[in-house]
């Protein structure tokens, strides 16, 4: 069990971790959704006391990580696949952190066969390749047999067979009733790997639900019109309260909160040829970047902060109605209400 | 500190080359610099004043190398610490011993045990090396002062390798530190000391206190410290390096 509260880092002015506040559970893999730059790493540098907060805890089984005294044997993590020193061998990088843990000789030989570095274990870790060095981080996070496993961006990089390695590497280790922390900033992999999700944006917490939960909510529908008469339809829609947007490039029109039966019906009364009358669902990537594309937009107008360019920003977004509630911010209320 | 990290640090130590690398030059230099300086003494040493061939000090004649000798030590103290940030090794190292003072004093006990062993192997090398060289115008160990000479020699190596641990620890970069440290020691201390009004200053740098510790026959300079005081120096300056290097250590984000 990992538990963050009120985690705060500010480097200068910039506030890169915000009042984080939730807790990890055993036994499932939780997944750690942020865009790029959102305060992922440096949360979970600061789970480690790698760096210092600004204010805020982190406890893990219940202590601070100073206190936890062989932490190997508790938390494992990979922070990133250059982590290790390339002049010294596989074999070398993980004895001297099995020693420092008092972790038996043979454990490192184990874990080494376990992701598959043994033929390269008196190899130089320099000369290895992303994947490879991704492995070789993954064995020092298993080298103590620990309860809890972190892994910061596991799939970056990787090539397909790797990505799949460790998708199914991580289920293995949650099955086995270990804790599993992952940051990812592709809503795709998470969906795939993840049984539990905590959405941060702009070092802020926008999210704290079952993957589950997540799906449900933000499994939006929508509806898509296309008509030879679309400033006609446009018009009525208006006339009838119906918020439209227009699809730029793509001669459609996307109708929020509006059933198909409707739509069809107000057109058919105006005498609007349609073209497409076709429901939609967005994809939950769509739901991730909306979700964090509200926390830029919260921040941007609060005063005294600086916006800062994240991806999926909503006026990038084509298919968000102006005045329908935001996604994240009706996701937010609910789940703050729910709790 | 705890056996644990203690081991742990030796097997970073004895797995990296640039260990064997900087530790053998630093014994090479010495010995070979301080025998080729002897020899060309011993040859020529009835062509000196009158006031040189009084003032001899056969002892630090054969330590003679170590103004180049003592860079493979600062190399070795340099990068024992500077490679763990070179890597981001030290991120997967404070990860598994989360206490930094543990981790450091551990560091630098084991680093620094490493350069004594081989700073006494250099001193002891250098001396009978260089003796047998001088022939007629040597000293043996036996000699009053001699043997606390040759000691010191060695605890000098490997004050100079610590005192660069804890310099390195500070800066965290092996080219900054390298760069500060290799022309100090090989050129500005012994640069400044060369003249009478600067000396009054310079006298007072680790490596020219430190090095009193070698003299056996007084010299044409006086200093207002004999040489367990001078070491005494040197350690004042070690221990100022490794507590900077603690509290910058204890401090920042890794």
């Amino acid at each position: 069990m990992i538990e963050l509260e009120g985690l705060t880092k500010r480097f200068g002015s910039k506030t890169a971790v915000d009042h984080l506040s939730f807790q990890v559970r055993p036994g499932v893999v939780t997944g750690f959704l942020g865009p790029n730059g959102a305060g992922k790493s440096t949360t979970m540098r600061m789970m480690l006391d790698l760096d210092n907060p600004t204010s805020g805890t982190v406890r893990i089984d219940g202590k601070h990580y100073r206190d936890l005294p062989e932490p190997l044997k508790h938390i494992g993590a990979l922070l990133d696949a250059k982590a290790m020193h390339g002049g010294r061998s596989a074999y070398h990088n993980l004895l001297c952190l099995a020693q420092s843990n008092r972790i038996p000789e043979r454990r490192v030989g184990e874990v080494l066969d376990l992701v598959g570095l043994t033929p390269v274990a008196k190899k130089k870790s320099k000369g290895f390749s992303l994947g490879m060095g991704q492995r070789l981080g993954i064995a020092a996070a298993l080298l103590g047999d620990p309860e809890i496993l972190m892994f910061d961006e596991p799939v970056n990089g990787l090539d397909p067979e790797g990505i799949l390695w460790i998708r199914n590497l991580m289920k293995g280790l949650a099955a086995e009733g270990r804790t599993i922390f992952v940051s990812s900033h592709l809503m795709s992999e998470m969906a795939l790997t993840a049984d539990h999700l905590i959405v941060i944006g702009q070092g802020k917490l926008l999210a704290d639900t079952s993957m589950s939960d997540f799906i449900h909510r933000n499994s939006r529908t929508y509806v898509r019109l296309r008509s030879p008469q679309q400033e006609q339809l446009k018009d009525v829609l208006h006339g009838a309260g119906i918020t439209a947007v227009e699809v730029p490039g793509a001669g459609a029109l996307e109708v929020d909160g509006v059933g198909a039966e409707r739509l069809g019906e107000l057109a058919a009364e105006h005498r609007i040829v349609l073209h497409e009358l076709s429901p939609q669902r967005a994809s939950l990537e769509e739901a991730f970047m909306r979700m964090t594309a509200d926390a830029v937009e919260y921040h941007a107008h609060a005063p005294g902060r600086p916006e800062l360019p994240l991806p999926g920003r909503a006026a990038d977004n084509p298919a968000r109605p102006a005045d329908v509630p935001a996604w994240g911010a009706g996701f937010e209320q609910a789940r703050q209400g729910g709790e | 500190m705890s056996t644990a990290v203690l081991k742990s640090e030796w097997t970073k130590i004895r797995t990296v080359a640039s260990t064997v690398w900087s530790l053998v030059s630093a014994l090479v230099a010495t010995v070979g610099i301080s025998a080729a300086l002897c020899w060309a003494i011993g040859a020529t040493f009835d062509d000196l004043p009158q006031e040189q061939q009084a003032t001899f000090d056969p002892t630090v004649m054969s330590f003679a190398g170590m103004t180049f000798g003592q860079l493979g030590m600062i190399v070795f103290g340099v990068l024992v610490v500077t490679s763990e940030y070179s890597s981001g090794m030290i991120r997967t190292s404070l990860a598994a011993v989360p206490r930094r003072g543990t981790l450091l004093l551990s560091k630098l006990a084991v680093a620094t045990a490493l350069a004594l062993v081989v700073g006494l192997l250099t001193s002891f090398l250098s001396f009978f090396l260089g003796q047998a060289i001088l022939g007629e115008h040597s000293i043996g160990i036996g000699e009053p002062n001699i043997l606390r000479a040759v000691v010191g020699a060695g605890l000098y190596m490997a004050l100079i390798a610590l005192f660069s641990m804890g310099f390195a620890t500070i800066l965290r970069s092996a080219v900054l530190s390298l760069g500060i440290l290799m022309p100090f020691f090989l050129m500005i201390s012994n640069i400044l000391s060369a003249f009478e009004t600067t000396r009054k200053v310079s006298q007072w740098f680790p490596d020219q206190a430190g090095s009193k510790i070698m003299q056996t026959v007084p010299g044409t300079v006086e200093t207002p410290y004999g040489p367990w005081t001078g070491l005494g120096i040197m350690v004042v300056w070690v221990l100022a390096a490794v507590l900077g290097g603690y509290l910058v250590l204890r401090k920042r984000d890794a």
